[in-house]
């Protein structure tokens, strides 16, 4: 394996640097805390001592590595599944509304593609509307679809969903008019003298070469979905998901819950993107793709 | 016979408009007002399926779709929700005909350049422009209460009433937090991705970490920047500077493996230096790549400085604004605001298009466009 030594051991020289960076950073963000407590108390700690307070703060300005560790460790693996403070909870509430507004985004996605590859008027009309809807920020909207949605009566998963749906159908939409564009005229002209219908061309040409498009934009789309789901849940009145864990951690100044809450995220969408990755790899390799 | 099938939207807008003839158009509605509108619909449809092309019939549809369109909002009279079928019949037939009229443009071929170019931003604009005909007409038409959805009308009403409020939440949001913000995570990014390309090592480790990093919920931060940074602006800025900053640097570095082999071994046998090819070769070969980072970024931007303004601010900003309206029920002033937003993007993104087409202009994606 060549890769190991070309990519291996600078990622994790980066990643040491980053936390060791993280280690300064939190000496340097919570020792005025720090020095101002112990003044009060009229203690005077050695450099090692004070060093210690400063990484052991119960709300501190930013947390240490080990102590967000230690939190993420405590709430993920030593709690029921089904407590409000298990992460695991909050990852599942937030996991199930993004694949909920992933699935209608992609859905949507394809759906619009197709009828802007096939429709002129469409590809004329809608593609400019298409890329302007993503100027608008959409997340700037969420407390007001949910506010709006609850009023008709329409609450929980489904508004965070929509959420999801709107930033998800992007990515989905523009690669795949991309990829159903993508067979070459000579096949193209190969399926009109077999006088395949438009039907036939697309089901055997059009749709299978649009597979990898496919799945490269739902990579993205998978990631703005969770984005999605986060926002969503932050006017919700902070009840479940891992927005309304990030959003409780700024009322209560809880500093290692929130980032403890954003790893959660992170794994989480790493996961999302890596099973879409994988699972991509092995559509193609079924459809005959060679490996890369 | 071919004519009426081939044209089936303004086949459809006629039966609609003969159906409506027996329904009732409002609740007290006028007998000559609608007797003007199934006229009008009936006449318009005709005429389309007789005439075949050309600018006639552009004309016809265009002034049938439009002034039913016109004459339905006059029908309402200032009432909501007093709609009868027949409205909904005519408002689908005016619609329809809108629709033939695209269909008619986006296959007209126009030789000389400013007509085509009219004929592309026509067509998307009289898109959208249906799309606010359709929302006023149905909101209207069917009483949806005012705090779900006010009409487009209404939240014109709004903006043109509280410009103040809207300026000064978009000096708050926009030019302070978002433009700042932008600015110093674009140049952070792109200067980060100079020192990655000089140095191997770091490209290796950072170009991974940098991926995946654009995975993930980054907007999960702008609670712990308010929490550094304050309420005001700046921890904003900061919330805009990492969310841009990544994108910058992965899209920088890929444009610098852009230039060719050839390009690069001409570059040294000129005897260039490092400094020399980059400014020379590989940085012209990136603009593509840069300009893309900038063209996502400028979304980005806009969306972390809004919702990083949920998790406090001074008592302005466009998000501030957008939370505390939804909480007082002004749903159309909370509507106003997000028309601003999304011109403002808009035109972000439309500045950024343009330096890129000033910039970028020997790219085959501009020369063919």
């Amino acid at each position: 394996m060549t890769g190991l030594g070309d990519r291996f051991i600078p990622v994790m020289t980066i990643l040491l640097g980053i936390v060791a960076a993280w280690y300064i950073g939190a000496y340097a963000l919570n020792a005025p805390f720090q020095r101002g407590l112990n003044e009060r108390a009229g203690e005077t700690p050695g450099f090692v001592e004070f060093v210690g307070q400063t990484m052991s703060q119960p709300k501190p300005t930013l947390p240490a590595p080990h102590q967000v560790a230690v939190n993420f460790f405590e709430n993920t693996f030593l709690r029921s599944v089904t407590s409000a403070r298990s992460l695991v909870y909050h990852a599942w509430v937030t996991l199930s509304s993004t694949l909920l507004g992933f699935a209608f985004g992609t859905v949507l996605g394809i759906a619009i593609a197709v009828g802007i590859v096939h429709v002129l008027a469409l590809d004329r009309s809608l593609m400019p509307w298409i890329i302007a809807s993503q100027t608008i920020p959409i997340l700037a909207l969420a407390p007001m679809i949910i506010v709006v949605l609850a009023a008709v009566g329409i609450t929980g998963l489904l508004p965070k969903a929509l959420i999801s749906t709107y930033l998800s159908f992007f990515p989905v939409a523009v690669g795949m008019v991309k990829g159903l564009r993508s067979p070459e005229a000579i096949n193209l002209d190969l399926m009109r003298t077999y006088n395949a219908s438009k039907a036939e061309t697309f089901w055997k040409l059009r749709l299978p070469a649009s597979v990898p498009f496919l799945f490269a934009s739902m990579k993205v789309a998978i990631a703005a979905s969770l984005v999605g789901a986060i926002v969503g849940e932050l006017p919700t009145g902070a009840a479940a998901g891992i927005g309304a864990k990030l959003l409780n951690g700024s009322y209560y100044s809880q500093t290692i819950d929130m980032f403890s809450a954003l790893v959660a995220g992170s794994i989480v969408a790493a996961l999302l993107v890596t099973a879409v990755g994988a699972t991509g790899r092995v559509v193609e390799r079924a459809m005959g793709a060679r490996p890369a | 016979m071919s004519n009426v099938l081939r044209d089936w939207q303004s086949s459809a807008a006629l039966v609609l408009a003969l159906l409506s003839i027996v329904l009732p158009l409002t609740d007290a509605g006028s007998v000559g007002l609608k007797a003007v509108l199934v006229l009008l619909v009936i006449t318009a449809a005709v005429a389309a399926i007789a005439v075949r092309a050309g600018l006639l019939l552009v004309v016809i549809l265009f002034v049938g779709a439009h002034l039913a369109a016109w004459l339905l909002l006059q029908s309402l009279g200032g009432k909501t929700g007093m709609a009868g079928p027949s409205y909904y019949f005519l408002l689908a037939a005016a619609w329809l005909l809108a629709w033939r009229l695209v269909t008619v443009l986006s296959a007209l071929k126009i030789d000389n350049r400013a007509g085509d170019l009219a004929i592309r931003l026509g067509i998307p604009l009289l898109f959208g422009i249906w799309v606010l005909i359709l929302w006023e007409a149905i909101v209207r038409g069917a009483g949806v209460p005012f705090v779900l959805l006010p009409p487009p009308s209404a939240i014109a009403a709004r903006i043109a009433g509280s410009v103040s409020t809207l300026a000064a939440d978009v000096n708050q949001t926009i030019v302070k937090a978002v433009l700042i913000g932008y600015a110093l995570g674009c140049t952070a990014g792109f200067a980060a991705a100079i020192l990655a390309d000089r140095f191997g090592f770091l490209r290796r480790g950072l170009l991974p970490i940098g991926n995946m990093v654009s995975a993930l919920p980054i907007i999960g931060v702008a609670p712990i920047m308010v929490m550094w940074f304050g309420f005001d602006w700046p921890s904003k800025a900061a919330v805009v500077v990492i969310m841009t900053f990544f994108p910058m640097l992965v899209n920088t570095v890929t444009g610098l493996a852009a230039s060719g082999h050839m390009e690069r071994d001409l570059m040294r046998t000129y005897a260039a230096g490092y400094w020399q090819t980059l400014a020379s070769l590989r940085l012209p070969a990136a603009m593509p790549f840069i300009f893309n980072a900038l063209k996502i970024n400028s979304t980005l931007a806009l969306i972390g400085a809004i919702v990083a303004e949920f998790f406090g601010t001074p008592v302005v900003g466009m998000g501030f604004r957008i939370s505390t309206e939804v909480g007082r029920m002004n749903i159309d002033m909370v509507w106003a605001e997000i028309a601003v937003a999304a011109l403002a993007g808009s035109v972000f993104y439309g500045v950024i298009a343009l330096l890129e087409r000033v910039v970028t202009f020997w790219h085959p994606s501009i020369r063919g466009g």
